[in-house]
């Protein structure tokens, strides 16, 4: 149902948005190199730096204007053009703004230009300066699309676009072969999850009623609900569906209609797709765990993380901007988007929430033992990461939807503040190199530590707020399920994984705040003896960093503190937070699907005290042992390598293990693939075999790895499935020709057997 | 006997399969390039004929044309690569061009 | 010699014992129940038709087996020729100027082009010969059969053709009202081609 919301002033500037940083794109890309060489690097970075602050107050001014509507109406909606119309299936190219796209678009573009002012000062030194800027509009653009579609094509789009972008801006340094590599794989196992969740959206397609040809007999609503693509349909009259009880009912891509179908009873839509299953499995929950694998992927959840850790090896504020605080995030929002999708089933909801806690548990202990600031940075955000797929997941949206917020926050800060520090030191990201850099870079210095007590969970900066909501919510579930089977202790389960998960969080993070500032500085010109490139400027002392960095550190960090006031619990206020009233109207359909249990006050606030007492103790065990740095922690170190390090170690070899059992594998499987290539015929018995082979290569890793089957899988069938395309890639049309055709045939031939 | 749709459908197939047959057997570029025209005829046969057993409109004969246009696109750009070809390799082998292999 | 004309003879048979295995079990079942035949189209067309349909069917199997590329592009002639024919059967007279004024009058005589240019006027001699003929065979005998069943066997939605007129004044207000877009995207595709091919073909300069 279109909301017939009275065309606001706003919502016809609406396209500005997405098309400022568009419009910065074109102009970097066509004209920047001239830019640069005619007018210096300053005419790239205003052009660019321009381009994302107009597009924040347009931003700003539909802020404005939703606030002035009330609750249930606020929308901004703006149909550009109709995409296509294939038979009741309509898809236009339409943006829309509610509380939930807002908030996001408010992130994006406020926290975007702060980054691209940051850059300024951290790029400083780059040759293709204009190149970055535009990959960095670029992104902009296509994370707005994918935040501000009104139907998931366009929201698909803008997902492709930020995959694009982030693979063009991880391998921007591409002539070193490491970073291009990590720019590949994060592209590909982007492209799976990506997979995915086009898979979902077709299945999802398919269960409205949406099909390529009629079909016979037909179940419940035969007639009006089987869309027979008519020959005539292209002639326009498409949109004359049937409508029940004022709602479109068929196929639809639409997030608004999709929304009504699916929760307004008389459609009985939902009655439909309850009773309905697709090879053997309950078609709302495979459509709804679909998604989910899409957002595995952007969103770098369990099977699928690996390649945030190496994306690391883009600039940083790429780091701190698509790594961080934006697209990996779009998996979240895209949950938070279909919640009264994922809502109705409560299998897929656990699924959301499993996956979301072992993430947390899983990444935050990899992070103990990173010695590069960057890494301990980038587990941490997947850490977090899986903190909110934990609030998306129990069904607390508005709280996973928060921590998205807050977590841009300080983790922006505590990426730029990385920045500042590698910029500082030299382009030195070892923390053992560093330390004793607070007197040398004070703002940084306190950027960063605000930074850390959001994210260590203390209730003066807003972390606390969010991730503790998370975990009472995730507590207080009761309707959570795995495989249809409702599990009532998984709530319990979670949170408790999710307590652990937040001391451990404290600790990785207040270790690299020790290890980085306090203490005495270790890098110095005898560590720096090979680096002498460059640098005679400012000798080999670290130094605070220009004011467009410090400048965008002070206001994110204000930023960090300032936002907890949007998330203050009803059990302070006597009073819904902020937040969660201004995304009540999108989550409500969601959320009055189910209940959290009562409980007592005196439980959460008992809850609210152990989030801090955990934050307490990852903060001391901490301190205990890293600060001050070079003078006694080595002793201590020492001493506790006996007991503690083969912990330690073993920990850290799970990491080392990681890739050391993804290569070797991977080179037998080649040999065997090279093997069974040479004996093979024709291009499909290839496959089928190739597929064969990886399931028994498959298994040797379960049988000798344990643990990390799944992880090794996925890239196992990634990295063989490549090698074993490569040798089908002869460089001759015609073999291609001849794939084509077989494939063409195939479909043909099925398409008539299955009739 | 009454000429039906289906009539002209076989000759567009059948077009169409001779046009595949040669596109994957020729071994001069050349040639290859006249069983792209081939295949591109058998297509346009069927739009035209769509297009008269249809709605009688002119969709089908404007596609055509669009596809015609196209086809004398694609000819003067393969054309133009098979020259460039000749020119570095002093062969239009399509077989021996494969230089992008690996 | 004669293993080669032994192969051929096999491979035809090949095909046509297919041919007839699937006309006789899948097309003809199907062709009973479909199209009635309808009065009112005179002999002459479907001899016209006929005619047509093998001049250009033949065109085209000459474009595929002439050893030749000059018979081939001779072949390929007639096929073009006989398609644009087969447009005038089908009430598209614009069409059919424009097939013969574009294909036999522009691309025709850049393929020529192209062949005199390239060659010592015959083919390259075609060595992996088997593999040709018989993986040329193979994709015939893969492809055609379904294809002409699907034309065959699917239920189009046919009406019975209208009269035979002109379609120009139809085609003009088509491509300057519904199609515009495509039809100015097109003109761009054509400057970009002509400007690309000058740059391909173009022996190159020193480099500066």
């Amino acid at each position: 149902m279109e909301h017939a919301v009275a065309d606001p002033q706003a919502a016809r500037l609406l396209w500005l948005i997405p098309a400022l940083p568009l419009a910065g794109f074109v102009v970097n890309a066509l004209l920047g190199a001239k830019l640069q060489r005619a007018f210096g690097k300053r005419a790239v970075h205003a052009v660019a730096i321009a381009a994302v602050a107009a597009a924040f107050l347009v931003a700003l001014a539909c802020f404005v204007e939703l606030l002035g509507l009330p609750a249930e109406d606020r929308l901004l909606h703006q149909r550009l053009w109709n995409v296509f119309t294939i038979g009741r299936l309509s898809v236009d190219f339409a943006f829309a703004l509610d509380p939930l796209s807002m908030t996001l678009v408010l992130v994006i573009t406020g926290i975007g230009s702060l980054i691209h002012l940051f850059s300024v000062g951290y790029m400083a030194d780059e040759p293709s300066y204009w190149r970055f800027f535009c990959y960095l509009n670029l992104f902009v653009f296509a994370m707005l699309l994918l935040v501000m579609g009104d139907n998931l094509a366009v929201m698909f789009f803008g997902w492709e676009g930020v995959g694009l972008a982030s693979y063009l801006l991880i391998s921007f340094w591409y002539s070193d072969p490491e970073k291009a590599k990590a720019g590949m794989k994060a592209f590909v196992v982007n492209r799976i999850g990506d997979f995915g969740f086009l898979l979902g959206i077709l299945v999802l397609f398919w269960a409205l009623g949406g099909a390529w040809m009629p079909r016979q007999g037909g179940g419940l609503r035969a007639t009006d609900y089987q869309p027979v693509a008519e020959l005539r349909a292209l002639d326009g009259d498409a949109a004359a569906a049937p409508a029940v009880a004022g709602v479109k009912v068929g196929p639809t891509l639409a997030f608004r209609e999709l929304r009504d179908q699916l929760t307004i009873e008389e459609t009985g839509v939902r009655k439909r797709l309850d009773g309905m299953t697709l090879w053997g499995v309950p078609v709302l929950a495979l459509v709804a765990f679909l998604l989910f694998i899409g957002a595995m992927g952007k969103s770098a959840q369990l099977p699928l993380y690996v390649w945030l850790p190496d994306a690391m090896a883009g600039p940083t504020p790429v780091s701190a901007l698509i790594h961080a605080a934006t697209m990996v995030t779009a998996g979240v929002y895209m949950v938070a988007r279909l919640s009264f999708l994922f809502a109705l089933s409560a299998s897929a909801m656990g699924w959301v929430a499993l996956v979301g806690a072992l993430t947390a548990a899983f990444a935050a202990t990899i992070g103990f033992f990173q010695y590069d600031i960057k890494k301990v940075l980038a587990y941490s955000t997947v850490s977090q990461l899986g903190f909110m797929f934990i609030g998306v997941g129990v069904g607390a949206y508005w709280a996973g939807t928060y921590h998205l917020l807050t977590h841009a926050f300080f983790k922006a800060t505590l990426f730029l503040a990385a920045g500042s520090v590698i910029l500082g030191c030299h382009h030195e990201q070892d923390m053992r190199k560093m330390g004793g850099l607070a007197k040398h870079m004070p703002w940084t210095r306190w950027a960063y530590l605000v930074a850390c007590i959001a994210i260590a969970g203390f209730p003066i900066a807003n972390g606390f707020y969010s991730k503790d909501e998370i975990l009472w919510k995730a507590f207080t579930s009761n309707h959570l399920a795995l495989f249809g089977v409702k599990v009532p202790w998984l709530g319990p389960a979670i949170w408790a994984l999710g307590l652990l998960t937040a001391t451990g969080t404290a600790f990785y993070m207040y270790r690299s705040y020790y290890m980085t500032f306090s203490g005495t500085y270790r890098g110095g010109p005898e560590a720096d003896a090979g680096h002498g490139h460059g640098h005679e400027g400012h000798g080999h002392t670290p130094h605070e960093s220009p004011w467009t960095v410090t400048s965008v550190l002070v206001i994110l960090a204000a930023g960090s503190v300032l936002t907890l006031f949007l998330g203050l619990p009803a059990l302070w206020t006597h009073a819904p937070p902020l937040f969660e009233h201004w995304l009540e109207p999108v989550l409500a359909p969601a959320t009055k699907l189910f209940e959290f249990r009562e409980t007592d006050h005196s439980l959460e606030w008992l809850f609210q005290g152990l989030g801090v007492a955990a934050a307490f103790a990852g903060w001391l065990a901490a301190r205990a042992l890293y600060k001050d740095g070079r003078s006694e922690v080595p002793a201590r170190l020492k001493a506790r390598f006996t007991r503690a390090w083969t912990v330690v170690y073993e920990k850290y070899y799970v990491d080392e293990l990681y890739a050391f059992a993804v290569v070797r594998p991977l080179a037998r499987l080649a040999a065997l693939l090279a093997w069974f290539d040479t004996h093979l015929v024709d291009g499909i018995v290839n496959l089928v075999g190739a597929l064969a082979r990886f399931a028994s290569a498959i298994s040797d890793v379960i049988d000798r790895y344990g643990v990390d089957w799944a992880v090794n899988g996925v890239a196992n069938l990634t990295r063989g499935a490549g090698g074993a395309l490569r040798r089908l890639q002869t460089g001759r049309v015609q073999t291609y020709l001849y794939g084509a055709l077989g494939g063409a045939l195939v479909v043909v031939l099925l398409n008539f057997l299955l009739q | 006997m009454t000429i039906t749709l289906a009539h002209y459908l076989v000759v567009g197939a059948l077009l169409f399969a001779l046009g595949l047959v040669t596109v994957s057997t020729r071994r001069n570029a050349v040639g290859v390039l006249m069983g792209v025209e081939l295949i591109l005829n058998g297509a346009n046969v069927n739009f035209v004929a769509f297009e008269r057993f249809g709605n009688g409109l002119v969709g089908g004969h404007v596609f055509a044309l669009f596809v015609i246009v196209l086809a004398a696109a694609e000819a003067a750009v393969g054309l133009a690569i098979v020259l460039a070809l000749f020119q570095t390799s002093k062969s239009i082998d399509v077989r021996q061009a494969d230089l992008l292999r690996e | 010699m004669t293993r080669r004309l032994v192969a051929w003879a096999a491979a035809s048979l090949l095909v046509v014992l297919f041919v007839i295995a699937v006309a006789a079990v899948a097309i003809a079942p199907a062709m009973d129940g479909a199209a009635a035949p309808r009065p009112g189209q005179g002999g002459f067309a479907a001899g016209a038709f006929y005619a047509l349909a093998a001049v250009t069917l033949g065109g085209a199997a000459f474009v595929a087996l002439a050893r030749n590329i000059l018979y081939s592009a001779v072949g390929l002639l007639a096929s073009l020729l006989g398609a644009g024919a087969l447009y005038v059967l089908l009430s598209a007279d614009f069409v059919a100027i424009v097939q013969l004024l574009v294909y036999v009058g522009g691309v025709m005589v850049l393929v020529l082009f192209a062949v005199m240019l390239t060659n010592k006027i015959t083919e390259v001699n075609v060595s992996n010969r088997s593999f040709g003929l018989f993986g040329g065979l193979l994709l015939f005998v893969a492809m055609a059969p379904v294809l002409v069943a699907v034309a065959l066997l699917a239920p189009w939605r046919a009406r019975p053709p209208g009269p035979m007129e002109p379609t120009t004044a139809a085609i003009g207000d088509a491509l300057l009202t519904r199609w515009l877009l495509p039809f100015e995207v097109a003109s761009l595709v054509l400057l970009a081609t002509l400007v690309g091919a000058v740059v391909i073909a173009r022996k190159e300069l020193k480099a500066d």
